[in-house]
């Protein structure tokens, strides 16, 4: 078990105890605050150098960790190298090399293999690797800001600020994980923090993309996701790519959604207060009826803005490593 | 050429081992008693505390020459296996080009006769190893050839490998495969389960190499020819195998020291040095291999020795090749999985050599194309291919100590207990007190 992230590189959620999750939950808490002032910059990592390097693109989550990054006044080297002349042969070790020499403090990386961050950690064990997404393998930050916004939203809802539940409100809370989960990296980091903090968590998926050690995943797997619509307090939708729907893993988008998807007749079912989301880009009308996507209790947009805190806290406390409290 | 004599020893044969001396001269075993008179400037082993038995024999190893020199060539691949106490090789036909024919079988062949082992090659069973097409078996025969496989992949087409299996049975030739239905396998790259879906890494089923376990049993069954099953890696492939045997079917079947010593949860860490096909698979298949080697079902240790150019195993685990070192630690690693201390010393000559040079016809009885005989007791009048085995030696792995020219072994920092001694090669002393002459 870690018990904190503090010094060290996050690569996975997996062994990530209750306080570790806590203690990030809770250092973005501070952050949200820094990003609503006018100048949105705190000087924690002033003269740190902070590489990102995506293998696999993803505008979306290279400017959240960049905007995170700047924030905290350190210098980020953007490596653009899903377009550059690395590419598949290149050994991991040259690239690596090669921007350590520029003397950075961190790295985050993207990268479609699973484990290129843990053996990047492996070649240049002085500088912190910061996982932003490892083929099927894990997606710590999606983990991290999905049970933030979730604990926010909440306690928002009793008149308080997250900090000052801890985690007291994921006990007894039911999230339930729908769709393409033997694919999914964030559904793995999901479950992770969710059980970590406490929540009681169930999976639905077609027989094709649930994963192969399902049994050994501290989560109960539903038959029929129709069953467990009025169970769930929180509803974890995943993206589906497209390709697994056209014959491979199940018949077809259509009938993935049939069986699958969040659809307006089983929204209504929810909970009053059920929160739905999604790490996006949404397949409007495959995963969720576009209806759906717009509901008040649709959060998505909530875990796109706490992207930044959230990425905030991941580099303040594994680059700087400083206990809580010496945040400004 | 010099006499050598091995002092004090226990040599190691069926009918009886007994300790004691013996004197190889002129290529051949000339004298075991319990005394031997050494003659004038003659070698000097001391084999005090050892085993004195057949050299070993290697049913697979991937020598790389023609094509991947970086990683390994004929003369790096037989120093490695010199070390590793073997002498006879038997060179996998996955080279680039494939070993399909017999001017590239004849290169290799005169290549491997420049080393100080006898290296017999493994012609491909289909052109270019593609799946297609019949590579000219019997050709390739005509040169010696007396294994054919296309390994590195299995024969996928069921209708092709009947046919390659009813071509070669009036040849008196013995196909080999690699089991491992590609489409089950699914382009994964460890075994398929608890680790693999945690790390989020495609797997390669158990299945996938049961079902063509199963298929190409059937296939023997049906044209009588005969037929030797690589690398097994699963409990329910050896228990298939072995009841096909009981049951009269012509089939052997080999372990590589990798499968009886390392298990799934080795990839943990995404190291791509403990990638390989078949995958390592759970424990309780350790355990069924290592049992089944000690009661004599599973025929052979065989070392599927592949070399990989060491910036092939820095890519992504996914993308890195398959395959990893074998020659210089198999012993010690067979050694190990017979029990250690229990090891009976007839059990490890016999899957390290007896048995893969029955099943790659390497006999005495058998020779051909200037190669010795090998397998055989060391008793009077064999040939002198000999290995002095210390069962008591602790040593520690280590890759920068090698002799392959790669440095993929999964087993870098392990202490392993038993180790090679002398290797004496077709009469010639190549190997001693664990160093090439
Ligand atoms: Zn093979």
């Amino acid at each position: 078990m870690i018990d904190s992230i503090r010094g060290c590189s996050l690569l996975t959620l997996n062994d990530m105890s209750c306080a570790a999750i806590t203690e990030v939950l809770d250092t973005a808490e501070s952050f949200v605050e820094v990003n609503r002032r006018a100048i949105k910059k705190v000087p924690a990592l002033k003269g740190r150098v902070v590489a990102s390097l995506f293998f696999e693109e993803s505008t979306r989550t290279r400017l959240s960790f960049e905007a995170a990054a700047k924030r905290l006044s350190a210098d980020v080297l953007s490596l653009a190298v899903a377009s550059s002349s690395m590419k598949k042969g290149e050994s991991l070790r040259d690239t690596i090399a090669t921007i350590e020499a520029l003397g950075i403090d961190a790295v985050v990386m993207r990268h479609k293999s699973s484990g290129a961050a843990a053996q990047v950690e492996g070649f240049v064990p002085n500088v912190r690797v910061i996982n932003a997404g490892d083929g099927q393998h894990q997606h710590p930050t999606q983990g991290l800001l999905d049970a933030f916004t979730v604990r926010q939203v909440l306690a928002e809802r009793l008149g308080v600020i997250g900090s000052e539940t801890g985690s007291s409100l994921f006990e007894g809370l039911n999230v339930l994980i729908v769709g393409d989960i033997r694919h999914s990296r964030v559904a793995r980091s999901d479950v992770a923090a969710y059980v970590a903090l406490g929540a009681s968590v169930r999976v639905a998926a077609p027989g094709t993309l649930l994963p192969v050690d399902i049994d050994a995943w501290p989560v109960s797997v539903v038959e029929d996701f129709d069953e467990a619509i009025e169970w769930a307090d929180v509803v974890g939708l995943l993206r589906l790519q497209h390709e697994r729907g056209t014959g491979s893993f199940v018949p077809s988008l259509g009938e993935f959604t049939f069986t699958h998807g969040l659809t307006w007749e089983r929204a209504r079912r929810l909970k009053s207060g059920a929160l739905i989301m999604h790490p996006g880009p949404m397949n409007r009308g495959v995963e969720v009826d576009s209806r759906v996507a717009d509901l008040d209790a649709a959060i998505i947009n909530r875990q796109v803005e706490n992207g930044v805190p959230i990425r905030m806290a991941v580099l303040y406390l594994c680059i700087v490593g400083a206990a809580k409290g010496e945040v400004q | 050429m010099s006499a050598i004599v091995l002092r004090h020893g226990l040599i190691v044969a069926r009918a009886g081992s007994r300790l004691g001396d013996v004197l190889i001269r002129d290529g051949v075993i000339e004298q075991v008693a319990d005394q031997v008179e050494a003659p004038p400037g003659a070698q000097e082993v001391d084999a005090e505390g050892c085993w004195i038995g057949p050299g070993l024999v290697d049913l697979h190893t991937h020598l790389r020459e023609p094509g991947r020199e970086q990683a390994e060539d004929i003369e790096s691949g037989a120093r490695a296996g010199a070390i590793g106490g073997y002498t006879a090789l038997v060179a996998m036909p996955n080279t680039e080009p494939a070993l399909d024919n017999v001017a590239l079988v004849a290169y290799v062949l005169e290549r491997g006769s420049r080393t100080p082992l006898d290296v017999a090659v493994a012609g491909a069973i289909t052109r270019g190893r593609e799946g297609q097409f019949l590579a000219p078996m019997a050709e390739m025969a005509a040169l010696g050839v007396r294994l054919f496989t296309d390994d590195g992949l299995g024969v996928q087409d069921p209708l092709v490998m009947r046919r390659a299996l009813e071509y070669a049975k009036p040849l008196g030739v013995t196909l080999a495969q690699h089991c491992e239905d590609e489409k089950l396998a699914n382009g994964g790259s460890m075994n398929e389960g608890a680790v693999s879906g945690r790390l989020g890494l495609i797997g390669r089923p158990a299945v996938a190499e049961e079902v063509m376990v199963m298929r190409d049993l059937e296939l023997v069954r049906l044209t009588g020819a005969r037929m030797h099953f690589l690398h097994l890696s699963t409990a329910r492939s050896v228990a298939m195998v072995v009841a096909a045997r009981r049951m009269g079917l012509p089939v052997t079947c080999e372990v590589t020291p990798h499968h009886i010593t390392l298990d799934e949860v080795s990839c943990s860490n995404f190291d791509p040095r403990f990638k390989v096909h078949p995958p390592l698979r759970v424990l309780s298949d350790v355990a069924a291999l290592r049992q089944g080697l000690r009661d004599g079902t599973i025929d052979a240790v065989a070392t599927d020795h592949a070399p990989h150019a060491p910036e092939l195993k820095d890519l992504p685990f996914d993308e890195a090749p398959a395959g990893m070192l074998g020659l210089e630690h198999a012993a010690a690693l067979a050694y190990e999985a017979l029990g250690s201390e229990e090891c009976s010393p007839i059990t490890f000559f016999d899957v390290l050599s007896r048995n893969p040079a029955r099943i790659a016809q390497l006999r005495q009885g058998d020779r051909r194309f200037g190669m010795s005989g090998q397998g055989g007791d060391v008793v009077e009048g064999e040939s002198a291919n000999v290995v002095v085995f210390d069962p008591d030696s602790r040593w520690r792995v280590d890759r920068t100590a090698l002799q392959s020219r790669s440095i993929n072994t999964p087993y870098h920092g392990r202490e392993l207990l038993g180790r090679v001694r002398s290797t004496i090669a077709k009469g010639r002393l190549v190997v001693d007190e664990s160093v090439l002459v």
